[in-house]
C-alpha cells in the first residue's frame, strides 16, 4: 500500500496497566476499501477502532489520514465517524434530530439539512421514520439509524464496532448485504470490527485476523480461508480437520512428502519445512471426499460414520478414523445420486481434493 | 390466601396513611375555616377570615420573601450539586460508595444541632471571623450572622444532599457512550452538556429542586437562629401564629396554602415526567 493509502496506522501500542492490548500494530487502508478486523474478544480490535476514532489515546505510534497526523486530534476534530455496538442513539431526539446532529454542528441548516437527512434515511431505507423516537424502533431499524447518523457526515473513514452483533441471524445476513451495498454506493472506506468469521468473509475486501494485539494474518477473505498462515487463523475461520504427521522430504519447489498414519502423502506447499519436522495437515470439511468400499486412490484413510445430519443443501457427517482422529465432512447433494446418504456405523474411505490441503507446522 | 395477606397489608398501610397523613391535613383544613378563640383555640362559626388575612400585604410580603429565599437556595444547591453528582457518578464504584456515605453521615446529627454549629462558625466572635482577622484579610469582624446570607448559607448546607442524591441517582444511570457518540459526531463539551446531558438529566433536576424547595419553605428554625427576628419566613409565620399569636385559623390557613403550593409543584413534576416518558419511552 504505502503512498496511495488513505489511513495509515503505524506502530500503534496501547496498554491498560500491565495488560498490553495493542502491540506495535501497523495497517494501511486504501480509499474505498472494506477492511474487517476479526478476532475473539480481548484481541484488541475494538481498542484499535477507538484509537482511530480518537476515543482512546495511544501509548506509542501514529495514525495518519491522507498523510495528516490524526494522533493529537480529539474525536470531534477527526473526519472519522463511528457506528457504535450499542448504537448510542440519543433517546430524547427523533430519528431526524439524531441524524441531523452532526450536520448541525457543521453549520448545515434549513433546506439543505432537511434534504441531506432525507437522502441518507432513504439510503438506509428508513424514510418515513424521521419523526419516530429510537425506543419506537426495532433493533434492526435502530441499527440503520445509527449507520445513517454516521454516514450523513460523509466521513473519510467509517468505523463500525460489531454493528450487527445485537441482531438475530436472519436480520444480520440481510444487514450484511445492505452495509456492503451502502459502502459501494457511497464509495466510502469502511473498517468493521467483528468476531463473526462469516460476516468478515462475506463483506470485506480484506480481513485482518488479530491475536493478542497483533496481526495474525492479513489478506483477502479467500486467502485467510484457503491459506491460513497458522492454526490459530485456521481454527478461528471456519471448521477444520487436522491430520498430524511428520515431514519426510521435499520433492520439488511446490511439493512436500509427508508421513501421516503410516501412509505417504504428497502435499502442496511453498513454505519451508525441515525433514522430520512435526506438522499438521489441514483440511476443511468441504475438502473431504468420502468413498464406500475398498480404497481407490491413495492417500485414503479408513473410518466409520458416527454421526450424520441433513442440512438441506449439504449432508454433514462426523467420521471416526481407525487411526484416531475425528473428522467433520460436508458434502453437497448431487443430482446424479438422489439417494446419497450414510448410515451411522457405515464404513467409509476418506480422501480429499488434491491440492486443497494446507501444511502447518505443529508449533503454530 | 395470598390475596387476603395482600388486603391486610394494603389495609394497614392505608389506615396508617389516613391517620397520620390525611386526617391531620383535614383537621388543618377544618381549623383554617373556623374562628379564632383565645381560650379554646378555635370555635364556630365557619369563616374565611383567616384566608382574607393572608391576602394582606404584610403576609404576601412574607410569602414572596420565602419563595425568593427558597429559589436562591434551590439554584445554589443545583449549581453545586450538579457537578458534584456528575463527577461522583463517573468515579469507580468504591469511591462512589465512600463519597455517598460521607454525604449521608451529617444526617445522623439533628439538623437543629447543625444549625447551631453554623451559628458558632458565622458569629461575630465565630471561627470564620477569627480566622479572617488572624490572616489580616479584614480589620473588623464581619456581620455575617443575622443576615439573609447566613440564612441562605444555612439552608444551602442543610438541603444540599437532597439535591445531590436524586441527581446522582439519575446521572449514575446516564449512558456515557452517548457522550462518546456526540464527540464522534463533532460536538464539543458545552454542546454535549446542553443538548445531551442536561435534557436527559431533567427528571433528576426536577426531583432535586422539589426536594430542596419544599422543605426550605418550612424550615423556620434556620431563619430564627441565623436570621434573627427580622427574617420572617412562611415557616416562622406559621410557628408564630400557632404559638405566640394563638391564632390557629390563621396558622392553619397558612399551612394549607403551603401544602397546596407543594401539591401543585408535585403535580407539575409528574406531568413533566409523564411527558418526558411518552416522548422517550421507559428508560
Amino acid at each position: 500500500m504505502g503512498e496511495d493509502s488513505l489511513l495509515n496506522i503505524d506502530g500503534l501500542g496501547k496498554a491498560y496497566g500491565n495488560n498490553l492490548v495493542l502491540d506495535d500494530f501497523s495497517l494501511s487502508v486504501g480509499h474505498g476499501e472494506f477492511v474487517t478486523l476479526l478476532g475473539p474478544s480481548g484481541c484488541g480490535k475494538t481498542t484499535l477502532l477507538r484509537l482511530v476514532a480518537g476515543l482512546e489515546t495511544p501509548d506509542r505510534g501514529r495514525i495518519t489520514l491522507d498523510g495528516a497526523d490524526l494522533t493529537p486530534l480529539p474525536p470531534e476534530k477527526r473526519q472519522v465517524n463511528t457506528v457504535f455496538q450499542s448504537y448510542a442513539l440519543f433517546p430524547h431526539m427523533t430519528v431526524f434530530e439524531n441524524v441531523a446532529f452532526g450536520l448541525r454542528l457543521k453549520g448545515v441548516a434549513g433546506d439543505e439539512l432537511g434534504r441531506r437527512v432525507a437522502t441518507v434515511l432513504c439510503d438506509v431505507r428508513m424514510d418515513g421514520f424521521a419523526q419516530r423516537y429510537p425506543h419506537q424502533l426495532s433493533g434492526g431499524q435502530q441499527q440503520r439509524v445509527a449507520v445513517a447518523r454516521a454516514v450523513v457526515n460523509r466521513p473519510r473513514v467509517l468505523l463500525l464496532d460489531e454493528p450487527l452483533s445485537a441482531l438475530d441471524a436472519r436480520l444480520r445476513r440481510e444487514m450484511q448485504g445492505e452495509l456492503k451495498r451502502l459502502q459501494r454506493d457511497l464509495d466510502m472506506t469502511f473498517i468493521l470490527v467483528t468476531h463473526d468469521q462469516e460476516e468478515a468473509l462475506s463483506m470485506s475486501d480484506r480481513v485482518v485476523v488479530m491475536e493478542g494485539g497483533r496481526i495474525a494474518q492479513i489478506g483477502t477473505p479467500r486467502e485467510v480461508y484457503e491459506e491460513p498462515s497458522s492454526l490459530y487463523v485456521a481454527r478461528f475461520i471456519g471448521d477444520i480437520n487436522l491430520f498430524p504427521g511428520t515431514v519426510r522430504d521435499r520433492l520439488d519447489e511446490k511439493h512436500l512428502r509427508l508421513d501421516i498414519f503410516g501412509q505417504t502423502v504428497v502435499a502442496e506447499t511453498r513454505r519451508p519445512f525441515a525433514p522430520g519436522q512435526a506438522i499438521n495437515l489441514l483440511l476443511r470439511p468441504e475438502d473431504l471426499r468420502l468413498g464406500e468400499g475398498p480404497a481407490k486412490v491413495a492417500p485414503c484413510f479408513a473410518g466409520s460414520i458416527v454421526e450424520r445430519s441433513y442440512r438441506g443443501s449439504t449432508l454433514d457427517t462426523t467420521i471416526l478414523l481407525d487411526d484416531g482422529p475425528v473428522l467433520k465432512a460436508c458434502e453437497f447433494f448431487d443430482e446424479d445420486d438422489p439417494d446419497f446418504d450414510y448410515r451411522v456405523g457405515e464404513r467409509v474411505q476418506v480422501s480429499w481434493v488434491k491440492g486443497w490441503e494446507v501444511v502447518l507446522s505443529d508449533g503454530e | 390466601m395470598e390475596s387476603k395477606t395482600r388486603r391486610v397489608v394494603i389495609g394497614l398501610v392505608a389506615s396508617w396513611l389516613f391517620v397520620f397523613g390525611v386526617l391531620p391535613i383535614l383537621l388543618l383544613l377544618g381549623a383554617s375555616l373556623l374562628t379564632q378563640d383565645p381560650q379554646h383555640f378555635v370555635r364556630l362559626p365557619l369563616s374565611l377570615e383567616a384566608y382574607r388575612q393572608l391576602a394582606e400585604p404584610a403576609y404576601l410580603q412574607v410569602m414572596l420573601r420565602s419563595l425568593r429565599l427558597a429559589l436562591v437556595t434551590v439554584v445554589l444547591c443545583l449549581l453545586v450539586g450538579y457537578p458534584f453528582a456528575w463527577f461522583t457518578a463517573r468515579l469507580p464504584a468504591g469511591w462512589k460508595t465512600a463519597i455517598l456515605v460521607l454525604l449521608m453521615i451529617p444526617f445522623w446529627t439533628n439538623s437543629l444541632v447543625r444549625t447551631y454549629a453554623i451559628r458558632t462558625l458565622l458569629g461575630t466572635q465565630g471561627l470564620l471571623n477569627k480566622a479572617l482577622l488572624a490572616l489580616g484579610v479584614i480589620e473588623a469582624p464581619l456581620q455575617l450572622i443575622y443576615t439573609d446570607l447566613a440564612v441562605v448559607l444555612g439552608l444551602f448546607y442543610l438541603m444540599l444532599p437532597f439535591m445531590i442524591l436524586p441527581l446522582y441517582a439519575n446521572l449514575d444511570k446516564f449512558d456515557y457512550r452517548l457522550v462518546e457518540a456526540a464527540r464522534d459526531l463533532g460536538a464539543g463539551f458545552t454542546r454535549i452538556f446542553v443538548t445531551i446531558v442536561w435534557p436527559l438529566s431533567l427528571p433528576g433536576v426536577f426531583a432535586g429542586c422539589i426536594l430542596v424547595f419544599v422543605p426550605t419553605m418550612g424550615l423556620f428554625y434556620v431563619a430564627t437562629l441565623l436570621g434573627g427576628a427580622r427574617q420572617l419566613l412562611v415557616g416562622n409565620l406559621i410557628q408564630q401564629q400557632f404559638l405566640n399569636a394563638r391564632n390557629w385559623p390563621a396558622g392553619s390557613a397558612t399551612s394549607v396554602v403551603l401544602i397546596l403550593l407543594m401539591a401543585l409543584m408535585l403535580a407539575a413534576y409528574h406531568l413533566l415526567l409523564r411527558r418526558a416518558a411518552t416522548a422517550r419511552g421507559p428508560q
